[in-house]
């Protein structure tokens, strides 16, 4: 009997258990981007840059180099390795604490400066690794451990729309939101991720993808909700969409 | 063949650097040391390098980190605010065992203080300055021919120990120009760096990282880091000694003050004072031993000169466990300390 291989790990994807919770999509998008790595040839020429975050142990998962940054600076470290590596794929990977919050200033200028890189951005609307506190994507009347009554606009302002934020500077090249709460949105995030890295590639310069994805365990939902609540919710409050892309095809 | 230029201190630092191979800088502007990233922002392109204006001087040292981490050389600099900004890079560089320079070209504090030359940041030099059990190594020039020598010796010595080695000047020997030989011969030795992050081609992949949850990550990252400083500790002591043969009194001091504390043993000297001057070159690591043989061979008394409320006395203190007498005199925030003042000092220690 012979059987056809239709399915199997990426090469770039080391065969371990991921330690994220159950239902999480940060083993959704390694997996995605590892297997863009791998579709351009590119695992041996790959450089990550592992956030603080849940997805610090990135580095366990991703089988090519990857360097740790502190909170919030991933787009400098990057910066740094680009500049050094400039041939080499370099992506930072990074929560929405850590991107938004703590590293906005670097966030914004990394890609005001047209660092030729990608910023792979997860928003599940909370600070997932530290338990659950309020993150600057947080929704208007969202709970989170430190917001016990919902966050108050009056007091702690409103989620901050990244990729909204970010499309508006020159420099950038594309800037895309999408979400890995179903199939549909998988799809599209690989497709996102595969031309955030071509344009990368080519020396495009800057491009950013947006996840919306889920915290099931902090948001204290199944798996199965917690999806649903990032199509219903989240999706609304953060509409999926081309940004900006200069590189229609 | 080498050549004599009329140089600041801080562009001496920057050519030095270029010398040694730096094709990577990044910083932000801050004043005493705007010639640095000035003078590179025009140097490095010229001989294919970068230079990158930084959003913040928490960018800066994280960008040196990234470039650090392919094996690059790459620098920043800064003055003392800036470096306190700084100091959760330079924890994170140290834990990760990268290799850089930095410099801090000091001015007054604490707070914004002002701009003029100061001492203050010994503590936050020499103690770690960040989180976590480190050091970096700390070199103290105390003219502009140092600023170029010890930006080449910096590079040299973190290549070597795989770890971050700090310039700690200040601003009037950052902004004073003197006559600097140029090691035009000087022939950069670059170490193979296989942990370095260059894709991973033909090995397995490298991880640059100072996070281990499991029980004893971080106890074994901390084994291999004090290891590494006892070794630095064995073999990168580093002094100068001026009339200390025969001295029942000598003055230590670093930098501009051990400059100004040079003019007072010559005239005490002349006056028929068996006086001396002990330099420390490396601030860490720091030079106890040679300070307690002095104590133990003739040297009863010591005066410690410096630009700040006392930090560097401690180690001195601690150099020769209050065996003899270890007087201090400072100067804060900005003012430098005066031959005669220091010349009044030593009297009164003598009598």
């Amino acid at each position: 009997m012979t059987q056809n291989v239709i399915y199997e790990r990426p090469e770039s994807m080391v065969d371990i258990r991921l330690h994220y919770c159950p239902g999480c999509g940060h083993g959704t998008v390694h997996r995605l981007i590892c297997e863009a790595v791998d579709e351009l040839g590119m695992r041996e020429k790959t450089i990550g840059i592992a956030p603080v975050g849940c997805a610090v142990s990135a580095y366990d998962y991703f089988d090519f180099d990857v360097c740790e940054a502190a909170h919030g600076r991933a787009a400098a470290v990057a910066t740094g390795i680009k500049r050094a590596m400039p041939d080499h794929l370099v992506i930072s990977y990074q929560g929405d604490g850590d991107l938004a919050s703590i590293g906005m200033g670097e966030t914004i200028h990394a890609a005001n400066r047209g660092e030729n890189i990608t910023v792979i951005f997860i928003n599940n609307a909370n600070y997932g690794m530290t338990g659950g506190q309020m993150a600057p994507t947080t929704l208007v009347g969202q709970v989170t451990t430190t917001t016990a009554s919902g966050r108050n606009p009056l007091t702690e302002g409103y989620p901050i729309r990244m990729a909204e934020l970010i499309s508006n500077l020159t420099a950038v090249k594309y800037a895309v939101r999408t979400t890995v709460a179903d199939v549909k949105g998988v799809r599209e995030t690989k497709k996102a991720i595969l031309k955030a890295f071509k344009l990368q590639i080519e020396g495009k310069g800057y491009s950013f993808v947006e996840v919306l994805s889920n915290c099931n365990t902090n948001w204290k939902m199944t798996p199965v909700d917690s999806n649903k609540h990032v199509t219903d919710v989240l999706a609304a409050a953060f509409p999926p969409g081309v940004y900006k892309d200069e590189y229609k095809e | 063949m080498s050549k004599r230029v009329m140089m600041k201190g801080n562009i001496a630092l920057a050519e030095g650097a270029v010398i040694a191979g730096c094709r990577f800088y990044f910083g932000y502007p801050i004043t005493p040391q705007n010639e640095i990233p000035e003078y590179m922002s025009s140097r490095l392109p010229e001989i294919g390098g970068t230079f990158v204006q930084a959003e913040s001087e928490l960018a800066s040292i994280n960008m040196v980190l990234g470039a650090a981490s392919t094996g690059a050389r790459a620098m920043t600099t800064t003055s003392s605010p800036g470096f306190s900004l700084m100091q959760e890079g330079v924890s994170y560089l140290a834990a990760c065992h990268l290799p850089c320079l930095l410099a801090n070209v000091q001015r007054g504090g604490p707070g914004l203080g002002n701009i003029n030359a100061s001492q203050a940041d010994y503590f936050q030099a020499t103690k770690g300055g960040g989180h976590g059990d480190y050091h970096t190594i700390v070199l103290a020039p105390n003219s502009p021919q140092e600023m170029m020598d010890f930006a080449i010796l910096g590079f040299e010595l973190a290549d070597k120990y795989r770890t971050p080695s700090l310039i700690l000047s200040d601003g009037v020997i950052g902004l004073m120009m003197e006559s600097v030989e140029v090691r035009d011969d000087y022939k950069p030795n670059f170490p193979s760096k296989p942990w370095a992050l260059t894709g991973c081609k033909d090995r397995p992949k490298n991880v640059i990282r100072s996070l281990w949850l499991d029980q004893d990550g971080v106890p074994l990252n901390n084994d291999k880091l004090q290891a590494k400083y006892r070794e630095i500790e064995k073999n990168e002591i580093r002094y100068e000694e001026y009339l200390t043969e025969d001295a029942e009194a000598v003055i230590i001091a670093y930098g501009l003050s051990s400059r100004i504390s040079r003019d007072v043993i010559e005239h005490m000297r002349g006056e028929g004072h068996k006086v001396g001057l002990f330099r420390p070159i490396t601030l860490y690591p720091f030079p106890y031993k040679r300070i307690a043989e002095l104590a133990g061979k003739g040297v009863k008394k010591i005066l410690t000169v410096e630009m700040s409320a006392g930090q560097m006395v401690e180690d001195v203190r601690l150099a020769v466990e209050c065996k003899i007498q270890v007087e201090f005199y400072g100067e804060l925030g900005g003012y430098f300390p005066s031959e005669a003042e220091i010349y009044k000092r030593m009297k009164a220690l003598l009598k």
